[in-house]
């Protein structure tokens, strides 16, 4: 191990060490590098879990170059915007390629950020000292729920068009300045040109920034406590002489080395849906937005696209308009609590009784049935369905303060459990 | 090794649930179009019959002759002999001959571009629609369609296919008569017998699918190339990591 690390962490030598060394004494490059790749030392016992939060760096900054090259020539006017996507897709060269990886990128993104986040929900790596880490997390999440739906509207199909009218109009649900806050968003008394305008500069400006530095401040205050691992347990309790964990390994090239591979696993996954079913059926691009927006006729059927429709059943669930606003709403917050609605000691799974285990399992259930139940139309047996599911939901939350401090744990080992 | 296998088979349930194409239709069973997107002389034959019977109505105007001519093996002199019948270079887009004014007059709405029809609504939407049309007096075409009901569209085919009527069965439940769709019957013969009817609708369906996504055969053809040199740069990344790791114990 040693002799790798010496190889990384040494200066190089002649004209590039001495312009290393010019620029550290003006700038603190190799500080920096050390301090947050060659000698940021994370546990050596990651399982697969922990590779989503590489994955969804990579997939934002795949969105943002893409989203550059489109932006070259997508148009963001209602007259205009439908067919410049299709010049995109047919005359721009490579043109149906960039739009495919910014399509498929979007979905893509939400399935690593959900992943990424039921990572911590097994490892407890929201719990102490890491809550911060979390809150910036569901800061990220909120702001990516924005910018994937400001970026629905822009292909200006029906469902872009629908999907937002449906969605706009649920804030006019709220007492009092709904109706004017709903113009206020809109820019105009129906979805148009000037929501497109609006839509599309939050899409590539605000969003986009805000994202970036999000994510920024959220791998800072991560290196800041280190990241947590399989057991949940500190490995910098663990040091050897130079104070270095000693079940901790360098993230270049150790962590780095491993994550390329499980980039090259994503890809595999990613580029066989952009090329083999950049629509996936109708989930990842809705048929209905093959069609022009109308304002005149609506779609058969609406539903939103399937990374918001877990929250979208909850909100059909219920009978009345604004109680269905409000739980909606709550239903995307509540995660926020997590790190003191868990008021087990053990942080990781493994560790843990049955009562978690059970909960997290039902959870998973409930969450995956909602994100299906939003997809079928609100009657009969579906609306039952989702009442049900709904309350398990809200109950996964609201009774975790009770179940995770009855639970019986398992003792914590001293030590990570590597096995070579 | 067992939960990956289990990762596994979930990713095959959620990819067959995911690409087993569900689209939207008025309720009636659609027929399967069994298109074949790789058969380039049935795209031509598709595209023979969309200059003939439907652009006289209907633009499809995000499409190029020359892309259609490029993916066909159709020259230039091709094209403009056999399909450009209201273009003059092969870079433009295919319009309607009827200019839409007149369209909306005739038939209360301007027939729709069918540059994504098969996308939007499904190949096998189109299939039954161009196959469903059947007699209704009621109507000021004259005929009704199973698959849109109440549709301003004429039976342009009718030459070919002849005129059918569709047939019911009737129930009785609870006092409610309800009818139940069971077939046609031909009341009309066409120029054509049913089953080359089907064969011209397959044809014409096949290049409203084509047109819809032209770029389709290409990125498939480029996807194995893609996915063939991650599997070696993974063999690659594999070893790197393997070599990195060997000394962490």
């Amino acid at each position: 191990m040693a002799r790798v690390e010496a190889e990384v962490g040494k200066r190089p030598e002649g004209v590039l060490g001495g312009l290393v060394k010019w620029i550290d004494d003006r700038f603190p490059m190799t500080e920096t590098l050390k301090y947050h790749v060659t000698e940021y030392y994370a546990s050596k016992n990651f399982n697969w879990w922990f590779v989503f939060g590489v994955l969804a760096f990579v997939v934002l900054a795949m969105q943002l170059v893409t989203g550059i090259f489109l932006t070259m020539n997508y148009k963001p006017m209602a007259a205009e915007a439908f067919a410049s996507v299709e010049y995109i897709m047919r005359d721009v060269e490579w043109g149906w390629l960039i739009r495919y990886l910014h399509s498929t990128g979007a979905s893509f993104f939400f399935i690593v950020v959900y992943l990424h986040m039921f990572r911590a929900m097994l490892y407890g790596s929201y719990k102490k000292p890491r809550e911060l880490i979390w809150l910036i997390g569901m800061m990220i999440f909120f702001v990516l729920m924005a910018e994937g739906f400001a970026g629905y509207l822009l292909p200006w199909g029906q469902m872009s068009y629908w999907g937002a009218q449906v969605i706009i109009s649920l804030f006019g649900a709220i007492p009092v300045i709904g109706d004017t806050l709903v113009e206020y968003i809109r820019g105009d008394y129906s979805i148009s040109d000037i929501t497109l305008n609006r839509f599309f500069a939050l899409h590539v400006i605000v969003l986009p920034l805000a994202l970036i530095g999000l994510v920024f401040v959220h791998i800072v205050a991560l290196h800041e406590v280190g990241s947590s691992n399989p057991d949940g347990i500190e490995i910098k309790n663990n040091k050897d002489a130079n104070g270095k964990p000693i079940d901790g390994i360098a993230f270049h090239p150790y962590h780095t080395s491993k994550d390329l591979v499980a980039i090259i696993v994503f890809l595999m996954i990613f580029f066989a849906v952009v090329f083999f079913a950049p629509d996936m059926g109708g989930m990842f691009l809705e048929h209905a937005n093959f069609e022009p927006a109308n304002m005149t006729a609506t779609p058969e059927h609406i539903a939103p696209i399937w990374y918001y429709t877990p929250y979208y059943a909850i909100l059909r669930a219920v009978p009345d308009k604004l109680w269905g606003f409000i739980l909606f709403g709550l239903s995307v917050l509540l995660p926020v609590f997590l790190p003191w609605l868990d008021r087990c000691r053990v942080r990781s799974i493994r560790y843990r009784g049955w009562m978690y285990k059970t909960a997290l399992t039902v959870f998973v259930i409930t969450f995956v049935t909602l994100g299906w139940l939003g997809l079928q139309p609100a009657t009969g047996t579906y609306v039952l369905l989702a009442r049900i599911f709904s309350v398990l939901y809200f109950a996964f939350f609201l009774l975790m303060p009770y179940y995770t401090s009855k639970d019986k744990t398992k003792p914590v080992p001293e030590r990570v459990v590597y096995h070579g | 090794m067992g939960k990956l296998k289990v990762i596994a088979r979930l990713l095959v349930i959620v990819v067959l649930m995911a690409t087993s194409q569900s689209f939207a239709s008025g309720g009636a069973a659609l027929e399967h179009s069994e298109i074949d997107p790789d058969n380039i002389s049935s795209l031509q034959r598709g595209a023979r019959n969309f200059m003939n019977y439907c652009s006289g109505c209907h633009s499809a105007k995000y499409v190029r002759f020359k892309t259609i001519g490029k993916y066909l093996e159709l020259s230039e002199e091709q094209l403009i002999d056999n399909l450009m019948f209201n273009a003059e270079k092969t870079f433009e887009t295919i319009n309607a001959t009827m200019p839409a004014d007149s369209a909306r007059r005739w038939f209360g709405t301007a027939p729709p571009d069918l540059s994504l029809m098969a996308r939007a609504k499904g190949a096998d939407y189109v299939y039954s629609f161009l196959k469903g049309f059947f007699l209704d007096p009621d109507s000021p075409t004259g005929v009704d369609n199973t698959v849109l009901a109440g549709t301003s569209m004429p039976h342009v085919l009718w030459e070919l296919q002849g005129y059918q009527k569709a047939l019911y069965s009737e129930h009785i439940e609870e006092g409610m008569t309800s009818h139940t769709f069971e077939g046609f019957e031909l009341v009309t013969e066409g120029s054509m017998d049913a089953e080359d009817y089907d064969e011209f609708v397959r044809d014409t369906v096949n290049f409203l699918a084509y047109i819809a996504e032209p770029i389709r055969s290409e990125r498939r053809k480029l996807g194995v190339w893609v996915i063939m040199f991650l599997i070696f740069f993974w063999i690659l990344s594999a070893m790197l990591k393997k070599q990195i790791w060997k000394d962490v114990t």
